[in-house]
């Protein structure tokens, strides 16, 4: 169960994990925009990590291939969600999303 | 005799025209055209009358288009000509156009003139589409355009909301008989499988020789529908409210043309009612039960147009009385000859009504025949030929038809004996009316707006209801295929001089009580039981109450305890369901971003923890 660099695959995967978890947890403890955003980026690399891993371990390019998207994903995100806070910090005048809760049902 | 589809598309026209102007004509052009197209569908069905006369084809049938085609089956508008429709298309344009011509000058000062006319217009096409038409479809749309027209004018002073009741009890109880009607005629349709009138007819003949239980059904739900339009026991009493509406309508609608629809559909489906005895003794019975109750009625009434209306209530159940025994050509003269004089009445004593600014109680009227003579005279006219004295025109019908009931097998002494009483009450009730209105002290000062087009269609009536009857045996006799009209002078058989006599003893008695007051009059009336009977008489022997408690209390209780309805509740319980689902989901849409990521995940949890399990 070993990967070509000798570290094994359930090694990787839980540090994948751990990434992402800690991600979760900072988009769900944290208030201000601009973490949750680094949040969810370190969310978005945690599975991005698992992907590589595997392919290595399969010795297919797939997911390296499917790096590239997430990378490609994450740019975009970055740029649509960026828009965003700097709109959200001109009307609010401050970074915290719970002020942002105006769209009740 | 091409022509024929004009008469009823001349009215047609005329009400679309006043339909779609809106009442922005002036009011001489709504006279023009409203009385107008009706005069010159008259014209047109006097050509056609003579064509047809002189032809001297059995029938004449026109088929305008095709209506639908299914396949075999096929449903065509077409007009069918023939003696029934001769008398029928007669009365409804001669008659009307005459009404028309009188209201043009009754309704002057009223509201609504375009309306009015309009309505009017609509009927006469309704009415002409009925007895033209030879579908059972036309004559059922004719018959329900005509029911329809009766509960516009009915109502036709809307501001008051009682008129408004009395529009909608006549659309109702008569809606009772319609059911019946539609019943009848599907039923019908079904059996013989055309919607073809004269067809049926013929199929109906084939197919049951000796008359059937199925073919007396039919008989008896069309008598029905027949009962609830013409006003006869036990759906008369919508009538006597039904005089709500202005006079002239009352004239054209209550008592020359739609009332007598009724009369029109048995004389028309004779060929059903000739199998079957028992709806014929229906029928014949309808007719004497009506009769006798209406002219006793009438006699306590103190409204005038009341006593028109429960005597048209009575001449009408003597047209089903003489249909009931086999005299259709004496029906169908009786419902010419009633048209006439009744249309005349109703006209004449608009006159009054309108002289005294719309009184209409008998008891506040008198003397007034000094001082509204062409009234007067043509009422006079009027009610000679209501009471069938001696060479009137209602005196050659009604004889007929009392010396052909006297003539049925078993029962004819009971129906002659039950007619002639109501003859009796008949001159009684007429003289009282006469009375009352003309003769006695002056109680209130008239003034007398008519014009010539309000005395013209009088004359013109008052000389048809004298001389009405020659038409009778002279043009129709030979057109009818019974032969039941002729002059009925027989001095040799004392059954023809009794039913000649007794309306003249009618009028002395009535001369008697009424006038020289003979009788003490007063003290019967207040004596208990002359009270007692009189209030009996006067509320129409208590139908109303009978109804009333029969049927509508007993629905407005329903409608009271059901005032939420529970058929609704089903539907009122999906809107519930629906309203707290959304309540429930809408908490979650507290607009807290981090709130709605934690549902999220905890959701995929869930789904991750669920297929792990399985």
């Amino acid at each position: 169960m070993e990967g070509p660099l000798g570290i094994p695959l359930e090694h990787v995967l839980y540090l994948a994990i751990t990434l992402f978890l800690i991600g979760v947890v900072g988009i769900l403890i944290r208030r201000n925009v601009i973490f949750i955003l680094l949040s969810l980026e370190l969310m978005m690399n945690a599975s991005a990590l698992a992907f590589v891993a595997a392919g290595a371990y399969w010795q297919e390019a797939d997911g390296q291939v499917m790096f590239m998207f997430i990378l490609a994903l994450a740019a975009a995100e970055v740029a649509v969600a960026l828009g965003l806070v700097v709109q959200l910090a001109r009307r609010f005048r401050t970074l915290d999303i719970d002020a942002a809760s105006e769209m009740t049902g | 005799m091409e022509m024929l589809w004009l008469v009823p598309a001349l009215p047609l026209a005329g009400f679309l025209v006043l339909f779609v102007t809106e009442g922005k004509l002036p009011k001489i052009a709504v006279a023009c055209i409203g009385a107008g197209c009706v005069g010159f569908s008259a014209v047109v069905a006097a050509v056609v009358g003579w064509e047809y006369l002189t032809s001297g084809t059995d029938a004449y049938s026109q088929v305008m288009w095709t209506w639908m085609a299914v396949g075999e089956f096929k449903v065509e508008a077409t007009l069918y000509f023939d003696y029934l429709a001769l008398v029928m298309v007669g009365v409804i344009t001669g008659v009307g156009f005459l009404i028309h011509l009188y209201a043009t000058g009754y309704m002057w000062e009223e509201e609504g003139y375009s309306r009015f006319f309009a309505y009017m217009n609509l009927f006469v096409f309704a009415m002409l589409l009925l007895v033209l038409g030879d579908s059972l479809l036309l004559l059922f749309l004719g018959w329900e355009g005509v029911g329809l027209c009766s509960y516009l004018l009915i109502g036709f002073f809307h501001k008051d909301p009682a008129n408004g009741y009395a529009a909608r009890k006549a659309f109702v109880i008569t809606r009772v008989g319609d059911t019946a009607l539609i019943l009848g005629l599907l039923l019908l349709f079904r059996e013989v499988g055309t919607l073809g009138i004269q067809e049926s007819l013929e199929t109906a003949r084939s197919i049951w020789p000796d008359g059937s239980l199925m073919n007396t059904a039919i008989a008896l739900l069309l008598l029905g529908g027949a009962v609830g339009k013409s006003a006869q026991v036990p759906l008369q009493t919508w009538l006597p409210d039904a005089m709500a509406g202005p006079t002239p309508v009352s004239a054209l609608i209550h008592a020359a043309t739609m009332v007598t629809a009724g009369v029109y559909l048995i004389a028309r489906m004779q060929g059903i009612y000739l199998l079957s005895e028992h709806a014929m003794l229906c029928v014949a019975f309808v007719g004497l039960a009506t009769l006798f109750i209406a002219s006793f009625t009438a006699l306590v009434q103190s409204d005038i147009k009341r006593v028109l209306a429960f005597s048209t209530m009575s001449q009408i159940g003597y047209m089903f009385l003489a249909l009931g025994v086999g005299a259709w050509s004496a029906a169908i003269f009786h419902l010419m000859t009633h048209a006439f004089f009744k249309a005349l009445l109703f006209l004449a004593s608009g006159s009054v009504i309108l002289s005294l600014h719309h009184e209409q109680d008998m008891h506040k009227m008198g003397g007034l025949w000094r001082k509204l003579p062409i009234p007067f005279w043509s009422m006079v006219v009027g009610s000679i030929a209501l009471a069938a004295l001696p060479f009137t025109s209602g005196f050659v019908s009604k004889d007929a038809i009392l010396l052909t009931a006297a003539d049925a097998p078993e029962l004819g002494m009971v129906f002659w004996g039950g007619a002639i009483a109501a003859a009796f009450m008949t001159s009684l009730y007429t003289t009282r009316m006469m009375v009352l209105t003309f003769f006695g002290e002056t109680k209130m000062e008239p003034h007398d707006p008519s014009k010539a087009n309000m005395w013209l269609p009088l004359l013109v009536l008052a000389a048809l209801s004298l001389g009405g009857g020659w038409f009778g045996f002279t043009v129709l006799d030979s057109l009818f295929h019974d032969h039941g009209v002729h002059f009925g002078l027989h001095l040799d058989n004392p059954i023809a001089i009794a039913t000649m006599c007794i309306p003249l003893l009618g009028l002395v008695a009535g001369y008697l009580i009424f006038y020289a007051n003979v009788f003490d009059r007063k003290g019967i009336a207040e004596s208990g039981v002359g009270k007692a009977v009189g209030r009996f008489w006067f509320v129409g022997w208590g139908f109303d109450k009978i109804y009333d408690s029969l049927v509508v209390n007993p629905f407005r209780w329903l409608a009271r305890v059901n005032k939420g309805d529970f058929v609704d509740l089903l539907f009122r319980f999906t809107a519930l369901v629906a309203r707290i689902l959304n309540n429930l989901f809408s908490i979650s849409q507290n607009g807290r971003l981090r709130w709605y990521a934690l549902t999220m995940f905890g959701g995929l949890l869930l789904a991750i923890v669920f297929v792990a399990i399985i």
